[in-house]
C-alpha cells in the first residue's frame, strides 16, 4: 500500500489530528469535529461515484440511511439483536454495498440528467420506506437508544472523544482505499468511462460491472459513516436522511473539487464548519449582544451563495484534480470544446449517438 | 485453414434502411486488407458489426471459427479485436500513457480487491503494463508525448495514439477506421510504414480508407462496398480497374450525345 508522492503529506494529518482531544477539552468541539468526520466519509464515498466514475447521484443519503438503520436494527433492543459495533462496521458497509448494486443496476443505461433524476427518486424512496415500515422502525419516532460501542471492555459512553478517534481511523482507511482505487485498473476504467463510454467498451472494459463497482464501493463508505454516526447519536430517525443531506454532500464535492480526495475533504470540512460551528457560534454571539438574530436560518442561503460564487469564479472546485482543472480551463479557452461540453447536457442524442447503439 | 475473420451473408437494417446487405468476406491471418467505398457505403457499419456495437439483423460473424455475434463489445475486445475510430475517440483528459494503459484493460488481471488494496500482484502488474505501454508509445513514435494529455497532441499524433492504445490489448485483428484522415503526405508515408510494422509483429490489419494512394500501396486485398453491398473484391490492381468500382466512385459514363 502506498500514497505515492503525496505520502508524507497524507500521513501527517493522521498523526496530529488524534491528539486534538488532548488539547481541546471542550466536548462540544470534539462532537462537532466527529460529525464533520462523518460527512467527510460520506463525501469520500460519493466522490467515488460522481468524481471517479462520473455518475451523478442525487440520492446518496439513501446509503447513509441504510448504514445507520442497519446498526439501529442489529445493535439495539429493537429486535434484541446486539452485534458488536466493530463487526457492524463491516456488516453495514456490505449491506450498503449490496443496496448500492441493487439501486445502481436499474440506472445503468441512463446518463447525465436522467441518471440524476432516478437517483433522486431512490433518495426519496429509502427514507420513506423506513418511515412507513413502522412495525420494524418505529416510523417517525426512529430507533433509540442504540448499543454503545466498547473497546477492550470500556464502553464509549457519552464522551465524543472515542467516536472522534474512530471517525479519524475510518477516514484514514477511506483515504487509503480511495487513493489506491484512483491509480488502479478499476480507477482507470472509471476515468475512461467518464471520458468516453463507447471507447471504453472497445478497450475491453465491462462498463456494467465497473459502474456497479462504483455504486457498491461508494455506498460502502456511507455504510461506515452511517454506523459510526448512528452509534454516536444513539438514535436513527427518517428525517436525518432527507434530500438536503444528499445535496449537502454533493455541494461538498463541488466546493472542494470533484475527483480529488484532498479537495473533497477540504470542501466537506468547510461546509460542516459553516453549518455546525460558524453559524451556531455567530448566533450565540448575537444573542449575547441581545440581538434577535438566528444565523442558522440563513444556512441554505449561504450555501446557495457559495455555490453560485464557485460556479462563477472557480467551477473546478477549491482543490481540483488535474483532469478537472484542465477540463474547465481548456473549455474556457477553446470555444469548440465549450460547445461540445454544452452538447452533453442537451436533451437530444449526445456526442456518442452516432456510433453508439 | 480457418480464416481469422469470416462474415457470412451479413445483413443490417435500421428500420427501413438497409445499411449492409448480403455481405460475405474472409480475412486471412497475417494480411493487410482494406475496405473502400463511397461515403455512406456502410463501411463504418461493418466495423460496428464486427466490434459488437451493432448486432447483425441476420448472418454470421466468426473469429477464428467461433461466432462472435451477440457478444458485447467489451467481450469481443477481450477476444482480440481492437479498433480505432473515424472521429478520434481518445480519452481526452488522460495522458497518452494512461490511454495506452487503459487499452491494456482486457489483458489485466487485477480484481476489485487488488485495486482497493494495491496487493503486490497488482503493483507488479501495473509496473509491467506501464513498461509495455511505454514500449508501444515508442513503437508508434510517441515516446516524448507520454505525459501529455491526449487532447493536446497534434492531429497526426492523436491518430497514432489511437493505434498504440488499440495495440495495447495485443489484438489478433486491428481495425483502422480512416487512419490517414487529415494527415499530411509525410505523416501518411510514416503511417504506411507503421501499418507494415504492425503486420510484421503478427497483427492482422483491416482498414477503411479513402486515400487511394495509401490503400493501393499498403493493402494486399481490397473489398469494395457500395450501398451496403460488396461490388468487388481482390488484388489492388484488379480492383482499381474494375468497372463497377469506377462507376461507384465516378458515376456511369454517358455516351456523348
Amino acid at each position: 500500500m502506498k500514497f505515492g508522492r503525496e505520502r508524507p503529506f497524507a500521513v501527517l494529518p493522521f498523526l496530529v489530528l488524534p491528539l486534538v482531544p488532548l488539547l481541546d477539552r471542550n466536548n462540544s468541539h470534539i462532537d462537532f469535529l466527529t460529525n464533520a468526520g462523518a460527512f467527510i466519509l460520506l463525501a469520500l464515498g460519493l466522490n467515488i461515484v460522481v468524481g471517479f466514475a462520473g455518475l451523478l447521484d442525487l440520492g446518496y443519503a439513501a446509503f447513509f440511511a441504510i448504514g445507520s438503520y442497519s446498526y439501529a436494527m442489529l445493535a439495539s433492543q429493537q429486535f434484541g439483536i446486539h452485534i458488536p459495533f466493530w463487526v457492524m462496521l463491516f456488516v453495514a458497509s456490505v449491506i450498503a454495498a449490496i443496496f448500492g448494486i441493487l439501486l445502481g443496476a436499474p440506472t445503468l443505461r441512463l446518463r447525465g440528467d436522467y441518471l440524476a433524476i432516478v437517483t433522486l427518486g431512490f433518495g426519496e424512496i429509502v427514507p420513506q420506506t423506513f418511515l412507513n415500515l413502522t412495525q420494524y422502525t418505529n416510523g417517525p419516532n426512529g430507533i433509540s437508544p442504540l448499543d454503545s460501542p466498547s473497546l477492550f471492555g470500556h464502553s464509549f459512553g457519552f464522551s465524543a472523544t472515542p467516536y472522534y478517534e474512530v471517525m479519524l481511523a475510518l477516514i484514514a482507511l477511506a483515504v487509503l482505499l480511495a487513493t489506491n482505487l484512483q491509480s488502479s485498473r478499476l480507477g482507470r476504467a472509471w476515468m475512461a468511462i467518464r471520458e468516453d463510454e463507447l471507447a471504453a467498451r472497445h478497450m475491453g472494459i465491462n462498463t456494467t460491472t465497473a459502474k456497479l463497482a462504483a455504486f457498491a464501493l461508494g455506498a460502502s463508505f456511507s455504510g461506515l459513516a452511517g454506523v459510526a454516526y448512528a452509534a454516536k447519536l444513539s438514535l436513527v430517525s427518517p428525517d436525518q436522511f432527507q434530500f438536503n443531506v444528499s445535496v449537502l454532500v454533493l455541494s461538498m464535492l463541488v466546493l472542494g473539487g470533484m475527483g480529488n480526495i484532498w479537495g473533497v475533504i477540504v470542501g466537506s470540512f468547510t461546509l460542516s464548519f459553516i453549518n455546525g460551528f460558524l453559524l451556531p457560534q455567530s448566533t450565540n454571539l448575537a444573542h449575547s449582544m441581545h440581538l434577535n438574530l438566528d444565523f442558522t436560518n440563513y444556512r441554505f442561503m449561504l450555501y446557495g451563495v457559495i455555490l453560485v460564487a464557485m460556479m462563477l469564479f472557480r467551477p473546478e472546485g477549491l482543490i481540483p484534480s488535474k483532469q478537472r482543472r484542465a477540463e474547465f480551463r481548456e473549455a474556457k479557452l477553446d470555444p469548440a470544446l465549450a460547445a461540445e461540453e454544452q452538447g452533453e447536457y442537451t436533451l437530444g442524442p449526445g456526442p456518442g449517438a452516432g456510433t453508439g447503439g | 485453414m480457418t480464416p481469422l475473420l469470416r462474415l457470412t451473408d451479413v445483413r443490417k437494417t435500421f428500420g427501413g434502411l438497409v445499411a449492409v446487405n448480403a455481405l460475405s468476406f474472409e480475412i486471412e491471418a497475417g494480411a493487410i486488407v482494406a475496405m473502400i467505398g463511397p461515403n455512406g457505403a456502410g463501411k463504418s457499419t461493418v466495423f460496428n458489426l464486427i466490434t459488437g456495437v451493432y448486432e447483425p439483423t441476420s448472418g454470421a460473424i466468426d473469429l477464428d471459427g467461433r461466432t462472435i455475434c451477440g457478444l458485447k463489445t467489451h467481450a469481443i475486445a477481450g477476444l482480440g479485436i481492437a479498433r480505432t475510430f473515424q472521429n478520434i475517440r481518445l480519452f481526452a483528459f488522460m495522458s497518452a500513457l494512461d490511454n495506452v494503459m487503459t487499452g491494456r484493460h482486457s489483458r489485466m488481471r487485477a480484481s476489485l480487491f487488488d485495486s482497493l488494496l494495491h496487493t503486490p500482484a497488482q503493483r507488479g502488474e501495473e509496473k509491467r503494463v506501464r513498461e509495455r505501454a511505454r514500449e508501444l508509445l515508442r513503437f508508434c513514435g510517441l515516446e516524448r508525448e507520454a505525459d501529455d494529455y491526449a487532447r493536446n497532441l497534434s492531429y497526426g499524433h492523436q491518430r497514432r495514439l489511437e493505434i498504440a492504445r488499440a495495440l495495447a490489448s495485443e489484438p489478433k485483428l486491428l481495425l483502422l477506421d480512416e487512419p490517414a484522415a487529415g494527415m499530411n503526405p509525410r505523416e501518411k508515408s510514416d503511417l504506411i510504414e507503421l501499418i507494415r510494422r504492425i503486420r510484421d509483429s503478427g497483427v492482422t490489419v483491416f482498414l477503411i480508407e479513402h486515400d487511394m494512394h495509401l490503400v493501393m500501396n499498403v493493402s494486399e486485398r481490397i473489398t469494395v462496398l457500395d450501398h451496403g453491398e460488396k461490388i468487388a473484391e481482390g488484388l489492388p490492381e484488379a480492383v482499381r480497374n474494375d468497372e463497377r468500382v469506377i462507376e461507384a466512385y465516378l458515376g456511369r459514363e454517358t455516351p456523348a450525345g
